[in-house]
């Protein structure tokens, strides 16, 4: 018994550390490549803009769009080169009055809907935000209809007068 | 045997569905330039001071854009192909230098040889970004209307050339 429980905790601690061990692997962000290309050893540094107004919606579109190269960050978070372009792009379109549907426009138009971070709602993604609730609700509706036809199938069992009779004696004899 | 087809179906699809997916590379944006005409552009030529050359003057030609530079390492790979290549003298090519500077690129195709009919200096990425050139290198194959009809991304390798290119600019040239 007791070699059973530490056997028992031994594989707990392992499957948490090989878990631990998984999710530290994928927080890792590899380094940039599309297919092997490289990013520029320098970034071309821009004055910010003065504006804070500017600043403050540059930095909420950053935040929306995602970075092509590090693909699982906003070009707010990632340092690569293109990421600053786009920055700058953004801040010098804001400067110049235009709106922020715009811009987002203008990602679109040239890198597709992949760039941006919040997938939209629309005929093509409909399927993918309300997908998990109607299989949801498919399978609650299963449960139920399983749940009804299995009450109604216990309901439907007839006992003969000798099976009532045996029930009885059984449960007379263990219940004193 | 009918309790175990449902299951065993449902697990059919499900590998259809991995076998498709598992092959495909995450990575890759797909361009949604494909079929719109390529943006317009000025810039100036690489090593030709003063001389600019635009998006209109290759109308009425097919041609190709290389999006290289000299700090990317992967176009040292497919370099030599496009060497190779453009001895057939089949297409125009075209080679966008992006973001780098004139003396280092000058420098690098000296070294590496140059297949390009000319260069043009994207110094800031502007017109790289208008292509959506998110990665160096890049290639985009342009028709005699100047609507996009190809991109690569990555190195060019002999496939995408023979088995891709070769074989679109036949068609595009008919």
């Amino acid at each position: 018994m007791l070699n059973q429980s530490i056997s028992h905790r031994i594989a707990v601690i392992l499957l948490f550390a090989m878990g631990l061990w998984a999710s530290a692997g994928q927080s890792q962000s590899l380094p940039p490549a599309a297919s092997g290309a490289e990013k520029a050893v320098e970034p071309t540094a821009r004055p910010r803009s003065d504006n804070p107004e500017i600043e403050a919606r540059t930095a909420k579109l950053a935040v929306e769009l995602r970075c092509l190269v590090c693909q699982n960050q906003t070009i707010a978070d990632s340092d690569a080169p293109l990421a600053v372009d786009l920055r700058n792009q953004i801040r010098s379109q804001l400067a110049q009055g235009r709106s922020e549907s715009e811009i987002r426009q203008y990602m679109v138009d040239r890198y597709g809907e992949f760039i941006l971070y919040k997938p939209p709602f629309d005929a093509k993604t409909a399927l993918l935000w309300i997908g998990p609730f109607v299989i949801l609700a498919g399978a609650l509706v299963a449960l139920l209809l399983t749940i009804r036809s299995r009450r109604k199938k216990i309901q439907l069992e007839q006992f003969s007068e000798q099976e009532l009779a045996r029930a009885r004696q059984l449960l007379d004899r263990t219940t004193h | 045997m009918k309790k175990f087809f449902l299951p065993f179906a449902l697990f059919l699809v499900v590998l259809g569905f991995l076998a498709v997916g598992l092959n495909l590379n995450p990575r890759e944006v797909p361009s949604p330039l494909i079929g719109k005409p390529a943006p317009t552009f000025s810039l100036p030529v690489l090593g030709k001071n003063q001389l600019s050359m635009g998006s209109q003057d290759m109308r009425g030609k097919v041609w190709i854009l290389n999006v290289w530079a000299s700090w990317c390492v992967a176009c040292q790979t497919e370099h030599p192909l496009l060497v190779e290549f453009a001895k057939r003298n089949s297409v125009a090519l075209l080679g966008l230098n992006y973001k780098d500077t004139p003396q280092e690129a000058a420098a690098w195709l000296a070294r590496f040889g140059d297949p390009y009919q000319l260069s043009l200096e994207d110094r800031q990425g502007q017109v790289g970004i208008d292509f959506g050139v998110y990665g160096v290198p890049e290639t985009f194959v342009m028709d005699r209307d100047g609507i996009i009809r190809f991109k690569h991304i990555g190195p060019l390798t002999p496939e995408v050339i023979e088995q891709q290119i070769v074989p679109l600019i036949g068609q595009l040239n008919a």
